[in-house]
């Protein structure tokens, strides 16, 4: 029972983390680090709301939320990429952007209720003992997350197009001189990232909460910035953090309800203290994993 | 009243970027005393920052073109917010209403610098020359609160969702324990502090999680209630809303919620400062009303409630406006077994304010 409940938090709320670390994985895999991540979640949270509110229809909220996404992603892209600005002030200054706006934009939704996505049992695989029921009776955009990972993984590893996004990630001149643009590439692995931060976004609003307020994103975009190193860069792996971190959010409840008397104020660290031992971890194990073009946005702070 | 992690930088960033544009806001009207209100979220939250901005809009109303108002949203409890009450006084008001427990020190600060102001703060012990502190014994709203609840549980098994273990919460959190044993002994009630006062994931897995343990019953002290409340209907668990009735999201498990009813006090404190007789009045020093001033009360009771315990609580509550019943009256006793309230004693605001300790049958940290 104890197992089972914390398994099924650490999905239930480790899927909108899962979406921003694929997408951010895909952003950094151009060479792009886009610490605007929490913005184009919020935006994503709050599109997908607004339009749920409006047409009733959670499945034509998240194309919109991503889009949405998309163009937040966007003005980040321009900026770095076209513009060549400093990219950890413009993905910072995009997340303030991002919660600002949809605190404001948002204000009206506060006490509107959505009926949105609910969680659908998938017969038979749901009742495989432990793990059915955390994994297989889930809301339908956790659904569409597993099918994300797998399909990232085959985008990136094997496919021509995959090639030349992480081309454009470890040497653009390599790139360039195969006759492809890097700059459109960093382009598309930008916007991808921002679409998908944003479908995490509206997980967390239209499927998981059914709620709307100001600041809900709740720092979750920007531990999934952490998180993409733990994955070390590869989408197949971005689950372990995303799910370490949802289980312990989970498990700091379940410790509270079981009546466990350690200071709340301690057990609020629990996950954030896990990311650290995550990173810790895979500092020792992995050093070149890290995509060579994202080394020069740091190289070049320094 | 809400600070958490980053979110704390990032309401600063955005206040210093919402005050560089619009500055603070304020209505058109030439009338010659200004009277400022800044509050710590947005004002329809449909919670602790709604219910002073619904304040702040009758005393406007009530004196009409003898003040002017100045309102502002989402001040962070730092200097941000004495730099914003410095700027309103700027623009004339000597008359402030710091409305988030957290903007005490800022105020006093603001406070300090304009002996010619006159500040009204909510919540928090410390006063000054010119600052009052005014609050609501919310606590006694729990209690009652606490009685439906302990009504309306079969496995006695209460649970309690707020955000940090601070005196206030864990008074009301004694409270609501108190009222739900003063009818059904048995009762416990499990605390989860989700470190955030409005965080709808962080709710749901409390939620999810007391529903877990047989909680059949969740109370809250959070700024935002709304995701607790739906999910508790859609679960089957009698819920107590907080700061405003939410009763048509659970019309079936919907028990009542504690309230606050500023809107009198607020226009008697705003012509007390007016007549200039702050000076001695009851609002220069800590000012507490409860049921009795009208400041707090409780929401309709929902149809879960039924007409017995509705009277029960009515009688309650009448006993306690009269005067003849104070819920943290002597003998009381901490879990551990040490008298906190000695027979017989009713404790004063800085005693039950400065409240550390948990009732017996609350299961949850204290630190």
């Amino acid at each position: 029972m104890i197992i089972e409940s914390l398994l099924t938090g650490a999905v239930q709320s480790g899927t909108s983390v899962l979406l921003t670390v694929c997408g951010e994985t895909v952003t950094e895999r151009v060479g792009v680090i886009n610490l605007g991540t929490e913005g184009c979640m919020a935006v994503g949270a709050l599109s997908a709301y607004i339009v749920c509110a409006n047409t009733g229809s959670p499945w034509f909220a998240v194309p919109v939320a991503c889009i949405m996404g998309g163009l937040m992603a966007l003005i980040h892209a321009y900026f770095v990429i076209s513009r060549k600005a400093n990219q950890l002030a413009t993905g910072l200054t995009l997340m303030f952007l991002g919660l600002g706006l949809t605190a404001f934009f948002g204000r009206n939704y506060v006490s509107v209720s959505v009926t949105g996505f609910t969680r659908v049992k998938i017969p038979l695989l749901s009742d495989i003992p432990i793990i059915g029921d955390a994994i297989f009776n889930q809301d339908p955009i956790t659904y569409l997350s597993y099918l994300i990972c797998p399909l990232l993984c085959i985008l990136i590893y094997k496919t021509r197009f995959g090639l030349i996004l992480r081309g454009a990630g470890e040497d653009e001149n390599v790139v360039f001189a195969y006759g492809h643009d890097p700059i459109k590439m960093r382009y598309i692995g930008v916007i991808m990232g921002g679409m998908l931060s944003a479908l995490g976004g509206a997980q967390l609003s239209i499927a998981y909460t059914h709620t709307w307020i100001e600041g809900m994103t709740g720092s979750r975009g920007v531990i999934g910035v952490a998180l993409v190193c733990i994955a070390a860069w590869n989408p197949a792996k971005a689950f372990i953090g995303a799910y370490i971190f949802g289980a312990a959010q989970a498990l700091q409840m379940m410790l509270q309800q079981q009546g466990l008397e350690i200071s709340s104020f301690l057990l609020m660290m629990i996950p954030y203290v896990l990311v650290l031992i995550a990173l810790f971890i895979t500092s020792i194990r992995r050093r070149q994993t890290m995509p060579a073009e994202l080394k020069k946005v740091f190289e070049s702070v320094t | 009243m809400r600070t958490t992690k980053i979110k704390k930088v990032i309401a600063a960033l955005l206040a210093s970027a919402a005050a560089l544009t619009t500055g603070c806001s304020s209505s058109t009207k030439s009338g010659s005393v200004g009277v400022g209100f800044i509050f710590v979220g947005t004002k329809d939250d449909y919670g602790y920052n709604q219910a002073a901005y619904e304040a702040s809009v009758a005393v406007e109303e009530h004196f009409g073109d003898q003040i002017r108002v100045f309102r502002s949203e989402n001040i962070p409890e730092t200097s941000e917010a004495t730099r914003v009450l410095e700027q309103m006084i700027q623009q004339g008001a000597t008359i402030l209403f710091p409305t988030s427990y957290g903007h005490l020190d800022p105020a006093l600060d603001a406070a300090k610098d304009n002996p010619d102001c006159v500040f009204f703060h909510q919540g928090g012990l410390k006063t000054s020359e010119n600052l009052g502190t005014y609050f609501g014994t919310i606590w006694e709203s729990f209690y009652l609160a606490g009685i439906s609840a302990g009504a309306a549980t079969e496995s006695n098994k209460l649970g309690f969702i707020t955000s940090f273990a601070i005196p206030q919460v864990m008074l009301n959190i004694n409270a609501f324990t108190l009222g739900a044993k003063s009818v059904n002994p048995d009762v416990t009630t499990t605390v989860i502090f989700t470190g955030d006062w409005s965080d709808p994931a962080l709710q749901t897995d409390a939620v999810n999680s007391l529903a877990d343990g047989g909680i059949d019953v969740i109370a809250t002290h959070q700024d935002s209630t709304k995701t607790i409340v739906e999910l508790c209907e859609s679960k089957g668990i009698y819920v107590c809303g907080c700061h405003a009735d939410a009763s048509e999201l659970a019309p079936t498990k919907w028990l009542t919620a504690p309230i606050w009813n500023w809107s009198e006090l607020f226009i008697d404190m705003t012509q007390t400062a007016l007549d200039g007789k702050f000076k001695g009045s009851i609002y220069d020093g800590k000012y507490r009303g409860g049921l009795k001033e009208g400041v707090v009360d409780i929401a309709p009771y929902g149809s879960a409630v039924s007409e017995d315990v509705r009277a029960q609580i009515d009688a309650v509550k009448q006993q306690m406006i009269d005067g003849t019943f104070f819920a943290f009256e002597g003998e009381i006793k901490d879990r551990d077994g040490n008298v906190r309230i000695e027979a017989g004693v009713r404790p004063t605001v800085d005693e039950l304010e400065t409240c550390d300790w948990f009732v017996e049958g609350v299961i949850g940290s204290t630190d």
